[in-house]
């Protein structure tokens, strides 16, 4: 479980999940939950356009969700957020598709990024997945207490001098880093739940928002160490226990706040999120590619078969979710 | 304290201040002064321009013409010495923020990067929440506070850093009537104590009259100013309606009636004390 061929996965999740758990605070606590889910599509598309004209995926990743991140802070300030956020989504995936069917060639590529390929990654893609990771974290802390403020009483700090147009349109631009570094590691779909679920679940655990950071990256780590053994030893894909751990620590959270509080609201949320962790969960065990079979790169194609058609699927599953965590 | 009334110092001056949103104009050559240490109702219906008269004075809004300004004050059209309460607080219930860590943002939420607080700021947060009696649920999340404690922690939270004048948007709508005069009191007994000049905002001017010392009515984008007794009268705000109101005195309740004429129920919409009881 811990040759050199593991320990590339091991120190890259490991990576992924503080940087997700740190961001992923801000993301739950500022309500991006959709514009986290956007811009992994956005950057989704860029790998497709550049695998099309033939350049580095990354450059393609992080093109696109920067782009994304800045048309979605330009239109929030002349429409509804989350229209705005559902536009540059909708324009991205077209986008996505459009490239995809010039470049059939180079499909396989594209796929993987979809659900990423943390058995994969090689020595080389460390250190500037480990850079972009501290840069993030060090402008998260930079702007701590104003990402605070402007989300707590967003009119209040601007009434102190807070500029919440640069508040907003910075934790955005992080928020495409943080995917553009993710996306070949757990892919779009499980940026997505790696960002929300150990950030919503430390939320229950805690009154203190610093205490919730650190928890929510202890458990981000507990997520993708656990996922990763489990994969090793049961052969069913990472994905499936990245998604089931996520709805299994924030049912435990949920749980844990219904027995410790008074407050009726937070109750009915619980049911319905645990709903939605199963589906998702029950999801990705269909989509994710088998462990053995990602190794065997023979068998791509016919893993990559099988996953076209449960990616529409997974759209209506990420409405469904974005819809009942704003309700 | 005692020589406001002898010398008043005027902290706050609006002159011909017209603004415009999205193409409208909300406000029409507002003219008014503020002086130090008194206590103002900010009486208008809801969308009267209420907040984006607040919003002006802190410098969020810009007036496309007309001058807002702060006579005794070095730091022109600076708002860091404004306290500000917005309408609408709504927090959410699963955020993991206490109220006095809420109380503290108020202190240090604007400043970049972390550092810890200092015993004296932590002092000071007490402190603060023992004014408004917010001590016993300080380590309660601000989200499951009642709407009375909700405005209490936002009170202290703006009058932390200390201002000389403190702006409270609709702090009293969806309060029960005993929660309300508990905040008007809260407010107005804070204030006398530190020579704070308030200014609130409310569609309700009944909650205020035992404590309010100036008026102003918005109404039709148009403002009136002065003491009660001058602003809400029968001429005055028929004037500033544009069509007849009558204005009523009942039991100590001030009522502002519209004339029933032709259509005559569509007056009664938009006009104070008229929509919720």
């Amino acid at each position: 479980m811990f040759s050199a061929f593991m320990l590339n996965a091991w120190e890259i999740s490991s990576i992924v999940a503080v940087v997700s758990g740190v961001v992923g605070f801000f993301v739950v606590q500022r309500a991006n939950a959709f514009a986290a889910h956007a811009l992994p599509n956005g950057a989704f598309a860029g790998a497709a356009a550049a695998s099309y004209l033939g350049i580095s995926a990354v450059i393609g990743l992080s093109v696109f969700s920067l782009a994304g991140a800045l048309v979605i802070a330009g239109l929030s300030r002349r429409t509804r957020s989350d229209v705005a956020t559902a536009l540059v989504v909708v324009m991205m995936l077209s986008l996505g598709s459009l490239f995809l069917s010039f470049s059939s060639g180079y499909a396989q590529q594209v796929y993987s990024l979809l659900f990423g390929e943390v058995f994969g990654i090689s020595r080389s893609e460390i250190l500037p997945t480990l850079l972009i990771s501290l840069f993030c974290m060090l402008v998260v802390l930079f702007l701590y207490r104003q990402l605070l403020y402007t989300s707590v009483v967003p009119e209040a700090a601007q009434a102190k001098g807070v500029k919440l147009a640069v508040v907003d349109l910075m934790f955005l631009l992080i928020v495409a880093l943080t995917t553009t570094m993710a996306v070949p590691v757990v892919g779009t779909v499980l940026i997505f739940t790696l960002l929300i679920s150990p950030a919503a679940a430390a939320r229950s655990f805690t009154n203190k928002a610093h205490i919730a950071i650190l928890l929510s990256v202890s458990l981000a780590l507990t997520t993708v160490w656990a996922s990763i053994a489990l994969s090793y030893e049961t052969n069913y894909p990472a994905g499936f226990f990245v998604g089931a751990c996520g709805a299994l620590i924030y049912a435990s959270g949920r749980i844990y706040r219904f027995i410790h509080s008074k407050n009726s609201k937070s109750r009915e949320a619980t049911l319905a999120h645990i709903l939605w962790g199963l589906a998702e969960a029950a999801l990705t065990l269909n989509t994710d590619a088998p462990l053995g079979e990602v190794k065997d790169m023979a068998n791509i194609d016919k893993v990559v078969e099988n996953k076209l058609p449960m990616t529409e699927l997974n759209q209506v599953v990420h409405l469904v979710q974005f819809i009942s965590s704003n309700n | 304290m005692s020589n406001i009334e002898q010398n008043p110092v005027k902290l706050l001056e609006l002159e011909g201040v017209s603004i415009s949103r999205s193409g409208r104009e909300v406000l029409h050559d507002v003219t008014f002064d503020i002086y130090k240490g008194k206590f103002i109702g900010l009486i208008g219906t809801n969308g009267s321009g209420k907040t984006t008269l607040l919003r002006a004075i802190l410098g969020i809004v810009s007036p496309s013409s007309g001058h807002i300004r702060f006579p005794s004050s070095s730091k022109q059209g600076s708002s860091n010495n404004i306290g500000y309460v917005p309408q609408k607080i709504d927090f959410d219930p699963d955020m993991p923020l206490r109220a006095r860590d809420l109380v503290a943002l108020g202190l240090d939420g604007n400043r970049l990067g972390i550092s810890k607080r200092k015993k004296s700021d932590k002092l000071l947060v007490d402190s603060l929440l023992e004014q408004v009696g917010g001590t016993e649920f300080a380590n309660s999340r601000v989200g499951e506070l009642s709407g009375g404690e909700q405005q209490r922690i936002m009170i202290a939270h703006a009058l932390i850093s200390k201002p000389e004048l403190i702006l409270l948007d609709e702090p009293l709508a969806n309060l029960d009537l005993r929660s309300q005069v508990e905040i008007v009191t809260l407010v107005s007994n804070l204030a006398k104590d530190s020579n704070i000049t308030v200014l609130i905002s409310t569609h309700d001017m009944n909650p205020l009259l035992p404590v309010m010392d100036r008026i102003i009515y918005i109404a039709n984008g148009k403002v009136a100013s002065g003491e009660v007794s001058e602003v809400v009268t029968t001429e005055s705000l028929s004037s500033l309606y544009g069509h007849h109101v009558e204005v009523v005195n009942l039991k100590g309740r001030i009522l502002v009636v519209p004339e029933f004429e032709e259509g005559g129920f569509n007056f009664l919409r938009g006009i104070p004390g008229n929509e919720d009881h």
